[in-house]
């Protein structure tokens, strides 16, 4: 039995009969290595040992977090979790906890990754840094390595491992800057030299950028942008939560996105990453959230699928009494054309490398306010011609998605990073018909 | 805990390191969620560990454990330095200190109220509430409350000898009420959008009267419903407070940090528009423009006694009279700057590696009233309450929403409006306040979830700010 097996039991068995409960235990190490300017200047790594506990007292709910985790240490922790609970009012929309289950059999680790050193991360620092002679980098390259156990006292026990590697950085010039990124299950399967290369190439390529015109414009939107728009259709279209609201966009069964776009959580696809249970230990399976355009399925955690009068998807997340379910495999569907046909089908356009700050103005219909940002350029009749400033763009994703929007999708899908982190999108470039730019850099 | 975060910074120095700093971090954090008069969410947890920083050559070795074991400890030490020794592979210049003075000390965060002493009962009826209250306001959908409670002792020990135990207590909470027509939502939030946080105890959650606003703010949140939309154009922008607050942690607070002006952070947050060599020279604003960072101000969120590097907390100047004489810096970069160290490096708990941070960086206030401004105004707009917020890697072009807006025409508030928005170019921005409430108008506005750092960490930073006004701002930007 592992650590995080042991603490489950643990502290289940420090509850006992006192009231229902349910435990985490996070068991790992995780490690980064942060260049800039060309150097390694700050180098980290964190053991990780937390146990979460949630105790249900007659309806009255409470939850403690605790990193102190000595036999004395969790018998207080319980205690005072219980008293917690005991002093509350009644939590009317309390689900309850999962019965036995079954998750499915994956195992996204690389024992090789999990034991990673600086040693390891600093070269492929190195070799980033190396792609972009006479330029200068900025990135990181990160291992993580975690067990999860989930454990309640309806008799459910789950537990996984998982392994993600990232290398991401920009190379910069004195006026301009490109980015790369790679991330998977294993830092065996990255090229940090082939990151940094295409950086430094987009870096080069943006000498020289212009203020382009604020107006509409197609766009060819790289897999980076495409997995940030995927977060904003993750937290707020496809959450359970503001659906029960009545703040999502998304109404189940209807031709809401163009029917070349398809999305749906993959814990168990080729090359997934994370666990596939969530926080509540609920099994993950593949679900489909748009298929062919169509929305099929919401987002749920037990507590949201019990007000939709529906079983939960598995997508509970610390923090989802507040903010709702997230899913962690989201793919968003491939196409076949290269990203040079892609570019070739634009008459007047803008190629995207990555969008930055991106913030949502209204929930319900997904307008978002934001910036291109470490490559932006200029494509007309069919090719990229000159590199454009840095552009602020309003525009609703939902409408960008629309049926009739996406006339193309690359076959270059892979996990990104969104701006909001890596390793949780897998996305392909796209090239959508309109995309509403309100400045450029300059105002 | 002294002893054990002497122990880290032994093992780091044994191991290697020219320098090493250790910090033993207990924080304990109560979190209460209020939805629809239910109680959603009761959370306590607590965190304690060890995080110890080593230096040699140009890298920084960090290494953090929540394992409090002799040999844990002594081991995490000799991995940072391991760690920061790795760095080699990819050397810059090696890292230069700027002096400070060596200090043993205990301070705390005066309060009068321990809020973990308050009883559960009475922080959840105060959330249930202000969500019956706001319910009860016919076209409320939602109505939630927050209260966020967090108690931190930190003790940090030098490889210079200092010795600096500090007892942190953080308190903060608001509510919002959400109304939902065919195809949009409106919210209306109190204290602020996120909710208001400031150092001190209960009585900084009583001060605000939650249920004295409760139903104004379910009110106006329905009314938004059926306001008109916001036009584009160019006009004079009022700003209440909180929303100028954040204003100046996006546009100034972020700008003005010496690791983004150096580069540290170019790939993540980005860099900043600033140029060293501009420090003394350039024109960030109006002469109404006093920026100040200072981490002394009683009950500012950012306020601290010492900072994660043992550097004393005191205020900086920042702008005076329009003019950039001051940033955010650490030893480190302090050092490279040639200029004193303003301690500002801290660390998301024990298991992050302290970076620069904004303490309080606030506004100076000017005179008068918001009601004088808005009597003194012909053509405008007045904006409140943060909705959404944008702005690019050099922290130049923003563009902010907020939740509610008013005309205002001859000196006086006009009808509702809807959905505002303002866009801008930092200085040009700063260039057109042309003016400023006074005193009995600053707040020191509290921002509990700045985020910057890999790996990501979350800080608790102050904005003092007043009402102000902008002329010629471009607002009502559309998708």
């Amino acid at each position: 039995m592992n650590r995080e097996q042991i603490l489950v039991n643990d502290t289940l068995d420090m509850v006992s009969d006192r009231a229902g409960a349910e435990v985490l235990a996070d068991v790992g190490t995780s490690s980064l290595t942060r260049f800039a300017n060309s150097f390694i200047h700050q180098n980290v790594s964190e053991d990780i040992e937390q146990v979460t506990l949630k105790v249900a007292l007659e309806g009255k709910v409470a939850s403690s977090t605790t990193t102190a985790t000595s036999p004395d240490a969790l018998a207080g922790f319980v205690d005072s979790t219980l008293e917690t609970a005991a002093t509350q009012p009644v939590d009317e929309d309390w689900p309850g906890m999962g019965g036995p289950t079954e998750v499915a059999a994956v195992d996204h680790w690389d024992k090789d990754t999990a034991f990673a050193d600086p040693m390891a991360r600093a070269e492929a620092v190195k070799a980033f840094v190396d792609a972009g002679e006479g330029l200068l980098g900025a990135g990181y390259c990160e291992t993580d390595s975690r067990r999860h156990a989930y454990g309640n006292t309806a008799g459910r026990r789950v537990h996984g491992r998982f392994t993600t590697a990232v290398v991401d950085g920009i190379h910069q010039t004195g006026t301009s800057a490109g980015s790369g990124h790679a991330c998977g299950v294993a830092m065996s399967g990255l090229d940090a030299g082939a990151v940094g290369a295409l950086a430094a190439q987009r870096a080069r390529d943006s000498v020289g950028a212009f203020d382009a015109k604020p107006g509409q414009y197609q766009v060819v939107l790289s897999p980076e942008c495409m997995a940030t728009i995927a977060v904003f259709l993750n937290v707020y279209g496809f959450n359970g939560k503001m659906a029960e609201e009545g703040m999502s966009f998304v109404d189940l069964g209807e031709q809401q996105f163009d029917e070349a776009f398809s999305l749906w959580d993959g814990p168990t696809d080729p090359g997934a990453l994370h666990l596939p249970f969530d926080i509540e230990g609920t099994p993950k399976r593949h679900l489909d959230l748009v298929r062919a355009g169509v929305t099929t399925s919401l987002l749920h955690t037990r507590r949201t699928a019990k007000k939709a009068g529906t079983e939960s998807t598995g997508h509970a997340v610390q923090g989802a009494e507040m903010w709702g379910p997230f899913a962690w495999n989201m793919f968003v569907g491939g196409g076949g054309e290269s990203v040079e046909a892609l570019i070739a089908g634009v008459d007047r356009g803008i190629y995207v490398s990555t969008f930055n700050y991106c913030r949502v103005l209204d929930p319900k219909s997904l307008v978002v306010t934001g910036l291109t940002r470490n490559g932006t350029f200029m494509i007309e009749n069919g090719k990229i011609t000159e590199p454009v400033t840095n552009m602020r763009f309003t525009q609703s994703f939902v409408d960008a998605l629309a049926p009739g929007r996406v006339e193309g999708i690359g076959d270059d899908a892979r996990y990104a990073d969104s701006e909001f982190g890596p390793t949780f999108i897998h996305a392909p470039t796209m090239r959508l018909g309109s995309w509403n730019f309100t400045g450029g850099a300059s105002g | 805990m002294f002893d054990e975060a002497g122990l880290a910074v032994q093992g780091a120095i044994d191991a290697g390191a020219v320098y090493a700093d250790a910090r033993v971090v207990a924080t304990r954090t109560e979190t209460i969620n209020v939805r629809n008069q239910n109680l959603d969410q009761m959370d306590r947890s607590e965190t304690i560990g060890v995080g110890v920083r080593a230096l040699i050559g140009s890298s920084w070795g960090f290494a953090a454990t929540p394992d409090l074991t002799s040999e844990s400890i002594r081991a995490t030490g000799e991995r940072a330095a391991a760690i920061a020794r790795a760095s080699a592979v990819v050397p810059g210049t090696p890292i230069e200190f700027a002096d400070v003075p060596v200090t043993q000390d205990f301070w705390e965060t005066p309060y009068e109220e321990d809020p973990f002493t308050v009883s559960t009962s009475e922080k959840v009826d105060t959330l249930v509430d202000v969500t019956k209250t706001m319910q009860e306001v016919e076209g409320i959908a939602i109505a939630t409350g927050t209260l966020m409670f967090y108690d931190t002792n930190k003790w940090f020990v030098s490889s210079q000898g200092h010795r600096i135990h500090q007892h942190i207590v953080e308190s903060g909470g608001g509510y919002d009420a959400t109304a939902i027509g065919e195809s949009e939502t409106q919210r209306r939030s109190y204290p602020q959008s996120f909710g208001q946080y400031e150092t001190g105890g209960y009585e900084t959650i009583r001060a605000w009267d939650y249920e004295g606003n409760a139903q104004r703010i379910g009110e106006q949140a329905v009314a938004l419903l059926t306001a008109d939309e916001m036009e584009e154009r160019e006009t004079n922008l009022i700003l209440e407070a909180s929303q100028l607050a954040l204003q100046i942690h996006e546009s100034v607070g972020h700008a003005i940090e010496l690791d983004r002006i150096l580069g540290w952070e170019a790939a993540f947050a980005g860099t900043s528009h600033l140029e060293l060599e501009r420090l003394g020279t350039h024109r960030y604003g109006s002469e109404l423009m006093n920026i100040t960072a200072d981490a002394t101000l009683p009950g500012a969120l950012g306020t601290f006694g010492f900072d994660d590097e043992g550097t004393p907390a005191q205020p900086v100047d920042i702008v005076k009279n329009g003019t950039w004489v001051g940033v955010l810096s650490g030893r480190d970069s302090a050092a490279i700057a040639g200029l004193p160290p303003g301690g500002m490096v801290r660390a998301d708990g024990f298991n992050r590696l302290p970076m620069v941070r904004m303490t309080n960086v606030g506004l100076r206030p000017g005179e008068g009233t918001l009601e004088d401004i808005i009597a003194e105004t012909d053509e405008g707009v007045y904006m409140s309450t943060n909705r959404s917020w944008s702005i690019d890697d050099k922290r130049l072009n923003f563009q902010f929403g907020t939740e509610i807006a008013w005309e205002v025409k001859n000196g006086e508030l006009g009808k509702m409006l809807k959905n505002p928005t303002y866009t801008g170019i930092t200085p040009q921005f700063w260039g057109s306040l042309d003016r400023l409430a006074g005193d009995s108008e600053w707040v020191h506005w509290g921002t509990p979830n700045c985020g910057k750092g890999q790996p990501m960490q979350v800080a608790h930073t102050g904005h003092s700010a007043s009402p102000g006004r902008f002329a010629n701002v471009r607002v009502g930007v559309k998708a």
